[in-house]
């Protein structure tokens, strides 16, 4: 018996499955509401993606090609802890190219390329609720979704405005979904919100919140802003010091004591993908 | 309990679910495109779509109801074995199965809470065939349009009138399924 064999496919038992699968359904009939689900405790902490690795072990199948990232990239810690974990559990095959996965679990990032139909991005979302740090309460923050009572919202980016000119939010920028229920895109920088309306379907998994939301494809996702002070998806504004890259998401990076820094694409595929096609930026030669 | 009643469940249980319900993800994110599925040989009148869903979703939690000709001894024992869902009447079921004209009215089902949309029911209805022709689908999930055959029009309309409550529909006829959730905007082809 191999190591794979070992596990039930996808590593959680069927009941759980179930109970995910069907959340996933109703997630996917509201778009933007986050639906109630008894998450499970996993082999890894809170905050380590416990709501994105559920939703992905109830979605994968065995045919599936998963790619996982983390803040744009497949080398860190958490992308290959979770990328391991599925190979071991589910047997399934990995990638790091966006355009081969059929499965994309991401932390923090939408990735450049533009995903297509028969693709799936899961989100790990720390807390999924936007109106949370406005509202402590889940009993109120209820109330005012089925209200439909955002008004709260409005007067925090107000507030922005007010302090610092424009704003402030840069990322986990709350959005409107189909008209109806505002969202957190979970803390993904806003140069990505325009994103979200996209081909592939989007699930939304948040494990210590027990909450579970969806996009299904082409859904009108507006970023909430003022007639006088639209929403702006913004970046460094720096090509990519590798790829060359002007309109992809960056990291700043410092790479001395003196100050020195560069900037790169946050997305490691896209970048080794431009460099691979002959694009040069100004410190990526040999 | 017949031994019929004992067989018609999955093969191989972890992989034929994720495959199925990777269908119905697909179909319910897609709302009117027909997907194949199948996994379930469930005894008649029950398609292998409609027992393949069941088999995916049901269990001990979810009440589910047999309407019209689908509540046979045969039905009913297949299930309690394969599911161990409890069989309920209509204004408990989680799930239905049945024939169009069994459902109705659409009324007797739970439509969820304006704080709890999601706890509503699903309906699985039985259809002769499904084609992609008829009744012209928009919303989420539907770039431009998309045309299935709809057993009626106003119905639907009245459904997708209740949202964010509203009842969720998976139609089934042989190995085939589609979906229709309540935020689809149905007009008549």
């Amino acid at each position: 018996m191999t190591e794979t064999e070992q596990y039930n496919f996808a590593y959680l038992d069927e009941q759980t499955k179930r109970m995910i699968r069907r959340t996933l359904l109703k997630a996917l009939a509201i778009p933007g509401y986050q639906v109630p689900f008894a998450s499970r405790e996993m082999p890894m902490p809170y905050g380590w993606g416990t709501g994105g690795v559920q939703v992905t072990a109830a979605v994968l199948t065995p045919a599936d090609s998963l790619k996982v990232i983390d803040q744009g990239a497949d080398d860190t810690t958490n992308a290959v802890s979770i990328r391991k974990f599925f190979e071991k559990t589910a047997g399934v095959a990995t990638t790091t190219r966006t355009g081969e996965a059929s499965v994309i679990q991401t932390r923090h990032r939408i990735p450049e390329a533009p995903l297509g139909e028969g693709q799936i991005l899961v989100y790990q979302v720390p807390i999924p609720e936007p109106l949370r740090f406005l509202e402590p309460r889940e009993t109120e923050t209820r109330k005012m979704h089925a209200l439909e009572e955002y008004g709260l919202m409005h007067v925090k980016l107000y507030e922005d405005i007010a302090r610092h000119g424009e704003i402030a939010t840069a990322y986990a920028y709350p959005v409107r979904v189909e008209g109806r229920y505002v969202m957190d895109p979970s803390p993904i920088p806003k140069f990505d919100n325009p994103k979200m309306e996209m081909a592939a379907i989007q699930l939304f998994g948040a494990g210590r919140e027990q909450r579970i939301y969806a996009l299904p494809p082409y859904s009108r996702v507006v970023s909430l802003d003022f007639e006088d002070h639209p929403f702006e998806a913004t970046k460094a504004d720096h090509p990519c010091a590798l790829c060359g890259a002007e309109g992809s998401y960056l990291d700043e990076v410092i790479v001395d004591d003196a100050g020195g820094r560069m900037f790169v694409c946050s997305d490691t595929d896209f970048c080794a993908g431009r460099r691979a096609a002959g694009h040069v930026g100004k410190e990526g030669g040999a | 309990m017949q031994v019929q009643a004992l067989t018609g469940g999955f093969d191989d249980a972890p992989r034929a679910a994720a495959i199925a319900f990777r269908a119905m993800l697909e179909a319910m994110a897609r709302p009117g495109r027909i997907f194949d599925i199948a996994g379930a040989a469930p005894p008649a009148p029950l398609s292998v779509a409609a027992g393949t869903a069941l088999l995916v979703l049901a269990d001990g939690t979810t009440p589910v109801h047999l309407a019209g000709g689908h509540d046979t001894a045969d039905l009913r024992d297949w299930i309690t074995f394969h599911t161990g869902a409890p069989l309920c009447g209509r204004a408990e079921a989680s799930f239905a199965v049945g024939g169009w004209q069994a459902l109705l009215p659409l009324d007797d089902w739970r439509i969820g809470q304006p704080d709890y949309p999601d706890r509503s029911a699903t309906l699985i209805v039985e259809m002769a065939a499904l084609v992609p022709a008829g009744a012209r689908l928009t919303g989420p999930g539907i770039e431009t349009e998309h045309r299935l055959g709809l057993p009626e029009v106003a119905g639907f309309r009245a459904n997708a009138a209740l949202f964010p409550l509203g009842l969720d529909f998976l139609f089934t006829a042989g190995a085939r399924i589609a979906a229709l959730p309540r935020t689809t905007k149905v007009e008549a082809g």
